[in-house]
């Protein structure tokens, strides 16, 4: 049954009449025609489509829109401001951490989240943190350098 | 057609559409194209198609019916690009881009070329009714192939626009430069831009080759490039087939068997057909269930009861190669010299091992998906495939249409590494578009992807093998069952040898495997590379020889040679018999005409059976290498893929039964394993291009095993070496 859901999607309000059970991914891909979160495994296994659900990272393949009411959403559709890349994403496109760049919008997300709650990251730490986001064109080591270079280059701020 | 390419487009790019719908052609040898006729549709400018006869017989378009929408399309070219009124470069391929970064590579050999900046040259990619014909991206042939065709194509556009220049300047040729896209007099202060050039002009060539430019011309190719689709694909922009959204589409979920070879008995659909806004199709054994969403579509396919009659499995993981070593057929000698018999005589020591490898998955993180739209009688299908045009024709066979009446879109494609070769899904998508007027998308979920994939095949290899005291190899007698021959021809200088195959590669005889086997980055040569450098390091050891010293005394090849050499001073290595306890491994190999050499450092925790590899440095020669930083990016990749099927990937299955459905059972390389990764590209640009997408990974086996064995004193005999095998290796020693 349709309920009427009201949240925050990159920072604008949203209301959605949409059954409360079905999936934030497939709701923002077909309903909302969003390209950026993907899905890889539907079981939250390889964060191809993260994405940030009050400031935390979350597989949107496994969240029910149920649980996305009254919260606030942030794609990496919406990490852009005034046409300008966030610098993650620029640190992507500098370090060419990406190959088949399939996995790259849940990647970026998962470190967004990691750096909105740990500014100042140590290498081990951005392992740790993207350990379950999975790859298979092997761009992980440039995904790292990337993040480091991100974080060096926010300097502690939020953005 | 709507195309969904998220690239930057020209005006003109927009309104080419280029489906050569008015265009008559006569398929003779010179341009087949009536010229005006078609100039009219390209709207001016220059446009050159290349032939080059020296491809690799199946990779020609000559010879082969080429359709466009309707009509007959030029098929004695391999390559084509444009130039348009305003400058702006276009390049045109049948090739796709999965992640190996050809869009960037391409794009600098046409610039470079044209003595054009690289932003104003765009790629058509995948497109089969823009682009020519071209029978797969696979096998690294992009840049080894259809690079040269390419550049003459841009060579001869350059030669056109300087003759266009000399007559609008009225300077001789000879005087005239090219330089950023613009013809200009050599000492002088004339000069015209290539869209002034090109303004009001119609200009069709079609060459059999040009003069390309020589390396001290380069001065974009054989520079690092950043990629050129990062920024698209940051920002969630870039559109991968299952981005590709047409009203009215319906996601389809299909009836699949509890195992390979099941027969379907019975099915009662009406559990779905309850639901409201599904739509049921059933065709014989093929069962789907459609809906605008998702979740629902899902929902009414677990409703679908079904009865299948599995048969008996002959074979499992664990079975499988005692399966395998018992129906292979008999062998074909791949290479063979000297007197076997002989070499054992000379031998102080021999070596007799057999070499053991299991199945392993493609696992791209974007599982096969497609998007299929029927229209006025025309198929448009977009899918994740690395082979467009063998696809419009498949799809047309199963519809009965004419491959003229189906138009294959490739957007870009989210890794492949051999697996998209299989067109599957995108013949699902097009039957149910048929079959329910509507469009279609078939979207694999990841259980469908680990049951349909076509895996790398298990394989056994067996060697034996001797050497001197003085640590020169006597013979070699080796023997490859299902991987292929690819990689099997070993290329020390042993005098005594045989190479045979048994089984040619993944294409086995029905009974073989219980399921589809395929090409899976390198084919082949992981298999016989890990046998091979393993075996090398045995004798190596045998004899109480350094293994870099052991493969240098006993190689004759010169490029071999140098990347081992070139791989040891990057590493910093300190010769030793091994095992050392140091924890470092040799390798190298040689694939798509590149060779490499790779050395790795591994600790391995004793009570676990854990390895972990600290560090791999590898060499490449790799001939002319157009992007330094793409064929870098490549290298990572494959160390850091390989990393996998050395570990831990293997299928686990009983009988046609596949056991993995997800990344939870089926591992594949993650960060915390991430070793320091060092890439050195050997300057051979004078050389003509060779491989570049493979050949790092096929060293990933041996050269962790023969760290491993330098670490422990043990020998791992079989891929992947899994904490359990460790363990068991470490207690039987």
């Amino acid at each position: 049954m349709k309920d009427t859901l009201r949240f925050k999607l990159n920072g604008k309000p949203v209301s959605l009449k949409v059954d409360p059970s079905r999936t934030l991914l497939w709701v923002l891909r077909y309903d909302l025609k969003f390209t950026g979160p993907k899905y890889g495994c539907g079981e939250a296994l390889c964060g191809a489509c993260t994405v940030i659900l009050d400031r935390q990272a979350v597989r949107s393949c496994s969240i029910e829109m149920k649980d996305v009411a009254g919260k606030e959403v942030t794609t990496i559709e919406g990490l852009e401001k005034n046409g300008k890349l966030h610098p993650l994403q620029e640190a992507f496109v500098e370090h060419d951490a990406l190959q088949c760049g399939y996995c790259t919008p849940g990647m970026i997300m998962n470190a967004y989240s990691l750096l909105l709650n740990n500014p100042r990251p140590s290498r081990t730490q951005i392992i740790e943190e993207m350990d379950g986001n999975l790859c298979r064109c092997g761009a992980h080591m440039r995904i790292v350098a990337a993040i480091e270079a991100a974080a060096e280059q926010m300097g502690g701020r939020e953005r | 057609m709507k195309t969904i390419d998220e690239k930057p487009r020209t005006l003109e790019e927009e309104n080419l559409e280029l489906d050569f719908s008015d265009i008559t052609m006569d398929p003779g040898p010179a341009f087949p194209l009536d010229r005006r006729e078609f100039l009219k549709l390209v709207g001016g400018g220059i446009v050159v198609f290349c032939t080059v006869t020296r491809l690799p017989a199946f990779q020609r378009g000559e010879g082969r019916r080429r359709r466009g929408m309707g009509h007959e399309l030029p098929h004695d070219f391999n390559a084509f690009l444009r130039i348009g009124e305003d400058g702006q470069v276009t390049g045109y391929t049948g090739k796709i881009e999965m992640g190996q970064g050809i869009d960037t590579s391409l794009a600098q050999e046409l610039a470079d070329e044209l003595d054009v900046q690289l932003n104003s040259v765009h790629m058509v990619m995948g497109d089969t009714a823009l682009c020519p014909w071209d029978r797969g991206t696979f096998g690294s042939m992009t840049t080894r192939f259809f690079g040269p065709p390419f550049r003459a194509a841009a060579a001869e556009a350059k030669a056109v626009l300087v003759e266009l220049a000399s007559e609008k300047l009225n300077v001789p040729k000879e005087r005239l430069r090219t330089k950023n896209g613009t013809v200009y007099e050599m000492g002088g202060s004339k000069k015209v831009s290539y869209g002034e050039l090109t303004k009001g002009k119609k200009i069709m060539r079609h060459v059999k080759g040009a003069e390309i430019e020589t390396p001290a011309e380069f001065t974009i190719i054989g520079k690092p490039v950043l990629r050129r689709d990062s920024v698209a694909k940051v920002t969630g922009r870039a559109h991968f087939s299952g981005d590709v959204k047409e009203p009215g589409m319906l996601c389809a979920r299909i009836l699949r068997p509890p195992a390979h070879g099941a027969k379907l008995v019975s099915v009662d659909t009406s559990g779905a057909h309850a639901i409201d806004g599904v739509q049921v199709v059933h065709e014989g054994n093929f069962v789907a269930v459609l809906h605008p969403e998702p979740e629902t579509a899902a929902e009414a396919l677990g409703k679908v009861k079904a009865k299948f009659d599995e048969p008996k499995p002959y074979a499992d993981d664990k079975t499988i190669f005692e399966h395998l070593l018992k129906v292979a057929p008999a062998g074909e000698v791949v290479a063979k010299g000297g007197n076997l018999a002989e070499g054992q005589k000379a031998a102080d020591y021999v070596v007799d091992e057999t070499y053991l490898n299991s199945y392993v998955a493609h696992s791209p993180m974007e599982p096969h998906t497609a998007m299929a739209k029927m229209e006025a009688g025309k198929l448009t299908l977009w899918a994740s495939t690395q082979t467009p045009f063998p696809l419009q024709d498949a799809a047309a066979s199963l519809l009965g249409m004419s491959p003229s009446d189906v138009r294959v879109i490739t957007p870009f494609v989210g890794g492949g590494f051999g697996g998209k070769s299989a067109i599957r899904q995108a013949l699902e998508a097009a039957r149910l578009a048929k079959l329910t007027g509507k469009p279609v998308q078939v979207a694999w979920t990841r259980a469908e992807e680990f049951f349909y994939d076509t895996f790398r095949p298990a394989a056994v290899v067996k060697i034996n093998a001797g050497v001197t005291k003085a640590g020169l190899m006597t013979f070699w007698d080796y023997g490859v069952y299902y991987a292929g021959a690819r990689g099997s021809e070993q290329f020390y200088d042993i005098p005594n040898h045989r190479t045979m195959a048994y089984g040619s590669g993944w294409r086995a005889a029905p009974g073989a495997h219980p399921f589809a086997t395929g090409p899976w980055r390198a084919p082949g040569n992981n298999t016989n590379t890990h046998a091979r450098e393993s075996q090398i390091d045995m004798l190596a050891s045998k004899a109480g020889v350094d293994p870099i010293e052991f493969r240098l005394k006993n190689l004759k090849d010169e490029r071999m040679r140098r990347v081992l050499q070139a791989a040891a001073k990057k590493f910093g290595w300190k010769p030793a018999k091994s095992p050392s306890g140091r924890g470092y491994g040799v390798a190298c190999g040689t694939d798509v005409g590149a060779v490499v050499a790779h050395i790795a450092e591994v600790a391995v925790d004793k009570s676990t059976g854990h390895i972990q590899v600290k560090r791999v440095v590898c060499a490449q020669e790799m001939g002319l290498c157009v992007n330094p930083e793409g064929a870098r990016i490549q290298m990572e990749g494959c160390i850091t893929m390989g990393l996998g099927y050395a570990l831990t990937e293997e299928v686990k299955f009983t009988g046609g039964d596949i056991h993995d459905h997800n990344f939870d059972t089926y591992t594949i390389p993650h960060f915390s394993w991430l070793p320091k990764i060092e890439t050195v590209i050997l300057d051979a640009n004078d050389k003509p291009a060779q491989g570049g997408g493979e050949p790092a990974v096929i060293c990933m086996g041996a050269v962790i095993a023969n760290a491993v064995y330098d670490a422990t004193s043990v020998r791992m005999l079989q891929l992947p070496m899994t904490p359990e095998r460790v363990k068991e290796a470490l207690s039987r020693a």
